[in-house]
């Protein structure tokens, strides 16, 4: 499916937005109970959660196609979701189960899932950029026409790897579509404070790539944004920096309480919220308000069955450790 | 017998690679259009095509994140990372990503592919283009580390490593590229296997690369004092062949690692927890390593060379060790 502009016809931007609003749906539902899943002492170590961000990487996967690749950051439950991973293999990853997606070898920062091109979440700022440009590299080597998307936080375009990657990807035009998730904070510090200009995207022109920056909250807009890109990179014209302008509605991981945000502001963002947004724009459209409560309906019942599975799944066995490090 | 040096060797292997294989690709910086600065990837981009041999800019993590995006998607690629010490400006993506992709993700992912590494002191480049930098990487599971010290076995472990699935280090010595020797071998090197390079009875000297051949030097001394030295070339430092050494000093009983770095961390270091873990009763006097001094490799060649172990030195701890 490729990018849907305001000419559409109503029909399909429906069916792309009922499509999207159960993903975000089931992506907030997930995310939810990973936050409470930590009270209960079901996850280990420590986890990113980005409750508020769903409609920037619902939007840009819904562009994708069969065969196109994605990587993210360890704050990438929503966007390997919105590749379409199973529920209860991400909650089994999450909590360590043996048929996680990883066999619980890669927990809540890894998640991977290489059959439905989610290539893998990575936890070290930056790392992830080059590894898409290989990713897309090798698509043209191939032939095969296959995009690869790139999604990263505002606080990435300040470590070296951004800058080699992008680079790299606009001397080669490799398709590689870099998407920002502008978030605000880089951990716990605000962009104000670690960078020194406003507009990220203006980073692209270094790298003499388009960078273009949409409304992250608005699911219509960044898909209409990420098709065409994505048209660019297929055709090959090489890659795009998207910055999608959203919000972290929850601290940077689960011992954060982000008292470090000004009086105010999460309020602000909580009414810009991007379901609520997508719902309004729905019933706009003239889906039903009775639909929709019923999707929401559905989907917190697949959250919770997924849940409930995943729970019961065994531990993996303690030799499994020893298996895949060599292939 | 065909005579090529160390350096012809691994354009050879490379060229026989890319050759055999259309998924083997090489890039890295200045190794197409200028052959290299080693001048080991000469005439490759004119052979092959700029498709298949790119030069990169300067930018070592996009190097190695490249190769492994590609590696992942069946592509085979060899990269350079020309001076080995330049892992450090990429040691996130040799020491996190590469080796633990695959196990990360259970086995969703194999990353087979090839980096080589220009390693060794003796040039007079100074402390940040000389170092073994093999040994940064013995804590790091999920690599495999090959370091060949002749022609022969740069040829056949170049292709051994292109070849493997597995992300493989491979590090030529600076200071070998001139050498010559022949690529026929009765028995081609292959990953995880040492050679006896010199068979003796009376002590067993361990040594890669540059070190090898003075150890080979220092065995030639000893000789000419009736002690028979057998000299091992490990080849590979991961995996370590511990059986070949452990039967070499069973006949020998006595151990000396020769290497061009500091005791801490290195090589020689894992090689003697090892033996002595399982088969302290094999040795006669304690097993020693003769190394670079604790200090960063210094300049001058009057420096460097004290630096580096001699094989005076090498010789000098035999005897020590003998007469223990």
């Amino acid at each position: 499916m490729s990018g849907v502009s305001a000419d559409t016809p109503a029909a399909a931007r429906i069916e792309l937005g009922l499509r999207c609003f159960e993903r975000m749906l089931l992506i907030r539902g997930v995310e939810d109970e990973v936050q409470r899943m930590f009270t209960q002492g079901l996850v280990r170590g420590t986890t990113h959660l980005c409750q508020g961000q769903e409609a920037s990487c619902v939007g840009v996967c819904a562009a994708l196609r069969e065969g196109d690749t994605m990587t993210c950051t360890y704050r990438g439950h929503g966007a390997v979701l919105a590749m379409g991973a199973q529920a209860d293999e991400v909650f089994g990853e999450i909590m360590g189960k043996a048929k996680g997606l990883c066999g619980g070898k890669g927990g809540s920062m890894h998640l991977t899932d290489v059959r439905i091109g989610a290539y893998g979440s990575f936890a070290i700022v930056g790392a992830h950029l080059p590894i898409a440009v290989g990713l897309s590299f090798a698509s043209r080597y191939l032939g095969d026409d296959a995009v690869s998307v790139c999604f990263f936080g505002d606080g990435t375009t300040n470590i070296g790897a951004f800058h080699e990657a992008l680079n790299l990807a606009s001397l080669w035009k490799t398709p590689t579509i870099f998407v920002c998730e502008n978030n605000r904070y880089g951990e716990y510090s605000p962009q104000s404070l670690t960078t020194p200009i406003e507009r990220l995207a203006d980073r692209a022109a270094s790298y003499a790539m388009p960078g273009v920056v949409v409304d992250g909250n608005d699911l219509f807009a960044v898909h209409t944004i990420a098709g065409e890109a994505v048209e660019r990179a297929r055709s090959g014209e090489g890659p795009t920096l998207i910055e999608s302008l959203t919000y972290r509605q929850v601290g940077h991981s689960r011992s954060d309480p982000a008292k470090y945000r000004p009086e105010g502001e999460l309020d602000a963002w909580l009414a810009r919220d991007p379901i609520v947004l997508l719902e309004r724009a729905l019933i706009e459209l003239g889906v039903a308000e009775d639909d929709l409560a019923a999707r929401r309906g559905r989907v917190a019942e697949d959250v919770a069955g997924a849940l409930e599975r995943a729970k019961s799944w065994p531990d993996p066995a303690p030799e499994t450790r020893f298996e895949n490090i060599y292939t | 017998m065909t005579e090529l040096t160390y350096r012809q060797a691994i354009t050879q292997a490379l060229a026989d690679e890319l050759e055999a294989d259309e998924r083997v690709i090489l890039f890295g910086e200045d190794v197409a259009a200028a052959g290299g600065v080693f001048k080991a990837t000469e005439g490759l981009q004119e052979r092959f095509g700029p498709r298949r041999v790119l030069d990169t800019p300067i930018s070592e993590q996009a190097i190695v994140g490249c190769a492994i995006g590609a590696a992942i998607r069946g592509l085979n690629p060899v990269i350079e990372i020309m001076f080995a010490d330049f892992a450090g400006v990429c040691f996130d993506q040799l020491a996190n990503e590469l080796p633990k992709y695959r196990y990360m993700t259970d086995g969703q992912v194999s990353v087979g592919m090839t980096v080589r590494l220009a390693n060794g002191a003796g040039g007079g480049f100074g402390a940040q283009h000389s170092q073994s930098v093999e040994n940064w990487f013995l804590n790091i599971i999920g690599l495999k580390i090959v370091t060949p010290a002749t022609p022969g076995d740069a040829y056949w472990l170049l292709r051994a490593a292109i070849r493997d699935p597995n992300p493989v280090l491979y590090f030529e010595h600076k200071n070998l590229y001139n050498l010559t020797g022949a690529l026929e071998a009765d028995e081609p090197a292959t990953i995880g296997k040492a050679a006896v390079v010199r068979a003796g009875g009376d002590i067993t000297l361990v040594a890669t690369q540059l070190m090898r051949h003075r150890a080979l030097e220092a065995a030639e001394l000893l000789a000419a004092e009736g002690v028979a030295a057998e000299v091992i070339d490990p080849r590979t430092i991961v995996p370590f062949d511990l059986d070949t050494v452990t039967a070499s000093v069973a006949k020998t009983n006595r151990l000396i690692c020769v290497q061009e770095s500091s005791q801490g961390g290195s090589w020689g270091a894992t090689l003697i927890a090892s033996l002595v873990a399982e088969n302290l009763e094999l040795l006669d006097a304690p097993p020693i390593i003769v190394g670079g001094d604790e200090t960063p490799i210094p300049y001058s060649g009057e420096l460097e060379a004290a630096w580096l172990p001699s094989p005076e030195r090498i010789a000098q701890a035999a005897r020590r060790t003998l007469a223990y």
